[in-house]
């Protein structure tokens, strides 16, 4: 799973089967809330809020090759300072957004290059005590963040004036951010900005020797995810109008990861799927099972760490392929 | 002056060192593991809370010794258990990302927390300090949990165990190699498997310990799993992969974070800790005592 | 005008003194031929100049200016680039992948975070891989390709970062005799804007291209000279000879 697909293996034949395949998901998205009971649709709406968390997680993860155990943490920040924004001031579109975007990118910034020196496990680690960390100041910050209560209360968002209390419209709004996240990392995936990156993740003492400098893409590509993990989380308020420390604790942030590796690293397709997955067995499987969900997504864990070594993206066969030997 | 500053925070200054001597028992094992074996064993914590739940099975209800002991040998016992299960578990990931046997450990962990939340429900529960040691003492003029002090003196007893095994005998030659050299360890004929096995075994079977030991302050309750991972990560990375000495004093500079810090800056606490771990990163990016590279 | 000077320059592994004391002046635009006999220092030299390794004595001055305290990147992105003893490839990419991450750099723009199509730095993709060979396997991943056919790629990626100074550490190690005359034909039609330091072990191919050869033997510069000089130096020779087979394929190294 950390020898991820190369975006630029895709043949041309598959390309506009995949954007087909990509068109029809997203109508069939947008008539979600014309066909689907009101709660189904909530389930679908974190779904595609996690979906992009665990996107922004694959841009490190799979793109940059930097495993992080941490990444919740941006989210929350992202969930509490739309939450608090939006009781505080303003609960009109897209301030409180854009506000936690700003707010992931910022704490991003402010951790991540001390983080991004380091590589592989150290990073993991390093991310790890990271966000717990951020957790733990969450947790104590109680003016701010309600502490272990949570951050209740939250007025619902604003469209021009008028508050989206409707399910259906609460989900188109969060479609709507979702598809701009996406479409934001794919692009910049596709850039000659995401073609270093893989550059890193594939050989970092190569990419020094031709003249690039990691520690610079690494971070901008930290605070980048941590971005658009903020902006997950401004989303996750607007969605549950609560915000709890859970948000950005470490169970969080390894489930994000677990999406990414059962979706498959490096495709951000895959992770989505690997989200839908994870979310579907903790909010719809877990209370059948007692609240006992992360049993189940242990057990997922394990087993797609020895039978899905690439993930749903390896078993679709799109990409698969062994990494290369080196020569003897 | 100084004499009065000491004398105002002496429970904080001891409860520092009670806290890093748990510290150093836990994180000493997942040091020597990672640094020899490039194994991150992200089950640590959840061996702890393991352990911690020992102690509240056999020392949950009254004080005794006979409990607190059979607590401490069982722990022993299932942390050794469970190390040769995860080091059979990871083997066949050897040759995949180190990542992956990291992840392995993290869904084992979440099992394991999960299994252990569903037989003991959600509460703190309490575990008993052994007779004699469940009152206060004295120490210069204050009264003190006497469970602290001794588990102080456990601490370093356990520390210059771990040290003499290490540093005097051929097993402990042997560990010391492999974390300089693994491959040339394995070119002298000796199995790798076997070496992971015993480390991993009572790295793990150190944490159980610790769980046990640890109980008559923290309890055993859902979410202590990930606390002490953290801290035991924290440590690690501040002492260096791989090495006693690191995890040593990296234990003794956390737990006084943890304890005078959050005394003396209640607000600060959560900031002092990434601070220090910033600090010492910054100056020596491979931890005090590191010397392998990281990653 | 010279493109490389070193002075003093040392590196210590340990006891062993990898490198030792050497001094070298190459002057702009030439072909340098650098040989001595198995861990005679060679690689690690290589290494000093390109700053993947810090040196432990001496500074290596590039075009007249010092950049013994410059890190490998920053050294990169003043004309040195390099291809490494052992292929280091980015496998998991396609082949044109690998060569357009290095022309990016000169010809593109490596830190625009939306999609271009990079139009001067394809072109010279293109141009590289002609030029080495690879046309017909530039969708390849890397990984893919035969031991030789890695060596060609390397040189395609590090002729990409458009050079002033290229080391080529043992480029033909592994190629086929007609890989490696494609190689010596590279080499020769690069423009002269490119001094060329290059490490072989194959003498036919060093004395086809280089027009002064320095001998380095025990980390220590023996002799540096016109490559006739150096074929009859009977200290060279000895060297040498502590390698018994090595003394051989010297014998035979002549043009032709
Ligand atoms: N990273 C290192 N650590 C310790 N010793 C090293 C290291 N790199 C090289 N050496 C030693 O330094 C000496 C010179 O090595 P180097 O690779 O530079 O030789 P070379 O001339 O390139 O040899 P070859 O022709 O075999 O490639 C050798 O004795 C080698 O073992
Ligand atoms: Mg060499």
């Amino acid at each position: 799973m950390s020898t991820p697909a190369d975006a630029e293996t895709v043949t041309t034949r598959t390309r506009p089967v995949g954007a087909a395949i990509g068109l029809l998901v997203v109508v069939g998205l947008a008539l979600v809330p014309l066909f689907v009971a009101p709660y189904e649709t909530t389930i679908i709406g974190r779904i595609l809020i996690f979906a992009l968390l665990a996107v922004s997680l694959d841009l490190l993860v799979g793109i940059t090759g930097l495993p992080s155990l941490g990444h919740a943490a941006y989210f929350g920040i992202g969930a509490y300072t739309a939450g608090w924004l939006t009781i505080n001031v303003t609960a009109e579109a897209p301030i409180p957004l854009l506000a936690a975007a700003g707010a992931g990118a910022l704490a991003a910034a402010a951790t991540g290059w001390l983080a991004v020196r380091s590589g592989g496990i150290f990073f993991l680690m390093l991310t790890l005590a990271i966000g717990e960390l951020i957790f733990q100041l969450a947790q104590s910050w109680e003016s701010v963040t309600g502490g272990s209560n949570g951050l209740y209360g939250i007025p619902a968002v604003q469209l021009a004036g008028s508050p989206l209390v409707l399910a259906g419209l609460r989900y188109w709004y969060v479609l709507a951010v979702f598809l701009i996240g996406y479409a934001v990392l794919r692009l910049v995936s596709a850039s000659p900005f995401g073609a270093v990156l893989r550059g890193i993740r594939d050989n970092e003492p190569r990419m020094r020797s031709l003249g690039y400098s990691p520690f610079r893409y690494k971070l901008v590509a930290f605070v980048l995810a941590g971005a658009v993990a903020g902006l997950a989380g401004g989303l996750l308020t607007a969605q549950q109008r609560l915000v709890t420390t859970a948000d950005l604790g470490f169970t969080t942030a390894a489930l994000a990861l677990l999406a990414v590796v059962i979706g498959g690293a490096g495709t951000l397709w895959g992770p989505c799927l690997g989200a839908a997955l994870v979310v579907l067995i903790r909010d719809a499987l877990g209370p059948r099972l007692d609240g006992h969900g992360p049993l189940v997504l242990g057990l997922v864990f394990i087993l797609t760490v020895y039978l899905l070594p690439r993930g749903f993206a390896g078993l679709a066969g799109l990409r698969f392929r062994r990494r290369p030997a080196e020569p003897a | 002056m100084i004499v009065d500053w000491f004398d105002t925070n002496l429970v904080s200054i001891l409860n520092g060192f009670a806290i890093g001597s748990l510290l150093f028992i836990l994180a000493v094992g997942l040091s020597i593991v990672f640094g020899m074996m490039d194994v991150l064993n992200l089950a640590h914590g959840a061996l702890y809370l393991a352990g911690a739940y020992l102690g509240y099975q056999f020392a949950g209800d009254t004080s005794s010794w006979l409990g607190f002991g059979t607590a401490l040998g069982a722990a022993a016992l299932v942390g050794l258990l469970a190390g040769g299960v995860l080091s059979t578990m990871t083997e066949p990931l050897a040759r995949r990302p180190h990542l992956d046997q990291a992840l392995l450990t993290l869904g084992v962990a979440l099992v394991v927390a999960e299994l252990l939340a569903i037989s003991y429900g959600n509460d703190v529960l309490r575990v008993n300090a052994p007779p004699g040691l469940n009152e206060s003492v004295q120490v210069f003029g204050r009264t003190y949990p006497a469970y602290r002090l001794a588990l102080i003196g456990v601490g370093l007893m356990i520390a210059i165990a771990v040290y003499v095994v290490v540093e005097r005998t051929t097993i402990g030659a042997l560990v010391r190699a492999s974390v300089a050299d693994r491959d040339m360890v394995s070119a002298l004929g000796v199995d790798n498997r076997k070496v992971k096995l015993a480390v991993l075994g009572a790295g793990s079977a150190l944490a159980a310990v610790a769980g046990v030991l640890g109980g008559p302050i923290y309890g055993a309750a859902p979410g202590l799993d990930e606390t002490v991972l953290i801290l035991a990560l924290v440590v690690v990375v501040i002492g260096g992969l791989g090495s006693i000495k690191g995890a040593f004093i990296g234990a003794l500079v956390i737990g006084q974070v943890e304890s005078l810090g959050r005394a003396l800056v209640p607000d600060l606490a959560s900031f002092m800790l990434f601070g220090a771990l910033a600090l010492v990163l910054i100056v020596r990016p491979r931890g005090l005592f590191g010397a392998k590279a990281a990653g | 005008m010279t493109a490389l000077e070193l002075r003093g320059v040392g590196r210590q592994f340990g006891a062993l003194r990898a490198v030792d004391d050497v001094d070298l002046t190459v002057a702009a635009g030439t072909r340098h031929g650098l040989i001595g006999p198995n861990g005679a220092g060679k690689s690690t030299l290589f290494k000093l100049i390109a700053g993947t390794l810090r040196v432990s004595a001496g500074s290596v001055l590039l075009a007249g200016r010092d950049v013994t305290g410059l890190r490998e990147s920053q050294r990169a992105r003043l004309g040195i680039s390099q291809t490494l003893q052992h292929s280091s490839l980015f496998l998991p990419l396609s082949v044109q992948q690998n060569v357009l991450l290095a022309a990016q750099r000169r010809h593109g723009n490596p830190g625009s975070l939306w999609p271009r199509r990079q139009a001067a730095a394809r072109d010279r993709m293109g141009e590289l891989l002609a030029a080495v060979g690879l046309s017909t396997r530039r969708s390849a991943p890397a990984g893919d390709l035969s031991h030789g056919e890695r060596r060609q790629l390397e040189i395609a990626v590090a002729l990409a970062c458009e050079p002033s100074l290229l080391l080529l550490d043992e480029p033909a190690a592994g190629m086929s005799p007609a890989e490696g005359d494609r190689l010596v034909e590279l080499v020769q039609a690069l423009p002269r804007e490119v001094t060329v330091l290059i490490v072989e072990h194959d003498l036919d191919v060093v004395f086809r291209v280089a027009e002064s050869v320095t001998v380095l033997h025990l980390g220590q510069v023996l002799l540096t000279g016109s490559p006739s000089q150096v074929r009859e130096s009977a200290s060279v020779r000895e060297a040498y000879l502590g390698t018994a087979d090595r003394a051989e394929l010297f014998v035979q190294g002549g043009p032709g």
